[in-house]
């Protein structure tokens, strides 16, 4: 009589692998515990980092205001670029015959300060040399863009009232809009 | 009576100072001249630990350095020590800071002397620190396993080049102010961070909250923007380029030394 000999069982590195990953893909109370503590260490340092990130702006800045009147429309010699705002608030406020408009006085290049020429009928800025016609648009130089204008409107006791916080961009279109232009 | 020989006897006072506990205690091994002492001498040796212990003959040949490196950091402790000295008498508050940087010109004595320094090593070290780069980069010296230090090396290149930029804000005088506009308009155009910059309206970052306002403490350069210029050049750079020197040096050990001439 034989005696079949039956081969022990062993186990395959393959079926080891399997008993493995399903061990692992399982959430016992170890990695449980280990995921929340990893949640809460990194959740901290984000709510910290946001806590810091808001702490560089401050709430109050003691800066000049935005807003500022410029005195009676009747001030203001038609057809002229008038500079008189330039120094205490870096504005031109221009008037025409049928309006307002205030100009930004930053060049669109790198933010120094143009100059009105008047016989050149231009603002130069002397730091690089861009030029901008009468209306703000840019015809030389490194500036990229027109200069920006500013909300203009009447305030309730008649002078003009312009708003530097309120920019208008050509570019976008936006000298269209309502109070960009002040119609008289 | 004893003669000045005897009285004066170098050799035992010598020995007694080099037996004394706190000479034993910061120079540990004697130099006796063998290669395991100069390797002991280099890394039991706090300040001199990040350093190759042995260094290849080729290393010290100036043609192939330029010494620019070494330079740079002999720079960097001009630029801490005057630095710090004209801490001393400036304060970064818009009222005082021009007059204290006309004082510390004028009037403090060695003054000037201390604020020239100051800005001479500063350009000195710009130069030196692209001419190191340069040499560097002509060395072949950034290829593997070097390649981790040029990387380390370019961040200490942009450490340099904001402390140059953060110290020119501080004279507080036109020349400053207005170089300080434009230099920080440019973060304007940050994309994702300033309010000009691509993705802007995504984001929502804003002239008031953005990459911008948040380097000038403000809209404008004012008062704000002094202080945290002053912040950001004597404490934040220097200390992240301290550690950035560190890692850099001691790479150069990890990595075999000065690279060989090729």
């Amino acid at each position: 009589m034989t005696t079949r000999l039956k081969a022990p069982k062993v186990k395959l590195p393959a079926e080891y692998e399997a008993e493995a990953k399903q061990k692992r893909s399982g959430m016992d109370r170890r990695r449980f515990l280990n995921y929340s503590g990893w949640v809460g260490v990194l959740g901290s340092l984000a709510v910290g980092l946001l806590g810091f990130m808001r702490f560089l702006f401050p709430r109050v800045l003691f800066e000049p205001p935005n807003e500022f009147k410029a005195g009676s429309p009747a001030d203001y010699a038609v057809g002229a670029v008038d500079t008189r705002w330039v120094i205490s608030q870096r504005v031109w406020i221009i008037r025409e015959e049928q309006g307002f408009y205030a100009l930004l006085a930053i060049c669109t290049h790198l933010g120094c300060t143009p100059k009105w020429l008047g016989s050149e009928d231009k603002f130069k800025c002397p730091c690089h040399g861009s030029g901008f016609r009468r209306s703000g648009v840019n015809f030389e130089g490194p500036a990229p863009r027109p200069l920006e204008r500013l909300k203009i409107v009447l305030a309730e006791d008649g002078q003009l009232l312009i708003d530097k916080g309120k920019i208008f961009r050509q570019e976008k279109g936006e000298w269209t809009r309502p109070e960009a232009y002040l119609s008289l | 009576m004893l003669g000045l020989k005897e009285r004066l006897d170098l050799e035992r006072m010598k020995r007694n100072i080099l037996d004394s506990q706190v000479w034993r205690a910061m120079f540990r091994h004697g130099y006796e001249d063998t290669p395991r002492n100069r390797v002991l001498m280099v890394v039991d040796n706090i300040w001199l630990h990040l350093h190759p212990t042995k260094i290849r003959r080729h290393a010290i040949r100036v043609r192939f350095t330029w010494c620019m490196g070494g330079i740079t950091f002999l720079l960097f402790l001009y630029l801490v020590v005057t630095g710090v000295v004209l801490m001393f008498y400036y304060r970064p508050v818009g009222e005082y800071a021009y007059a204290d940087m006309k004082y510390l010109e004028f009037d403090a004595p060695f003054g000037m002397f201390m604020r020239n320094m100051h800005r001479w090593a500063a350009h000195a070290m710009v130069i030196a620190v692209w001419l190191h780069m340069l040499r560097v980069f002509m060395t072949g010296s950034y290829k593997p396993p070097r390649e981790f230090n040029w990387v380390i090396g370019v961040l200490l290149l942009t450490l340099t080049l904001l402390l140059s930029f953060t110290g020119y804000l501080l004279p507080w005088d036109q020349l400053s102010i207005w170089a300080v506009t434009v230099g920080t308009n440019m973060a304007r155009a940050t994309p994702l961070l300033g309010h000009e910059g691509p993705f802007a309206e995504f984001v929502g970052v804003t002239p008031r909250f953005d990459a911008r306002s948040a380097l000038l403490g403000g809209t404008i350069v004012g008062p704000p923007t002094l202080l945290r210029f002053y912040v950001l050049h004597c404490i934040v750079i220097p200390l992240i380029a301290s550690v950035l020197m560190m890692v850099h040096f001691w790479r150069i050990r990890k990595d075999g030394g000065i690279s060989g001439p090729l």
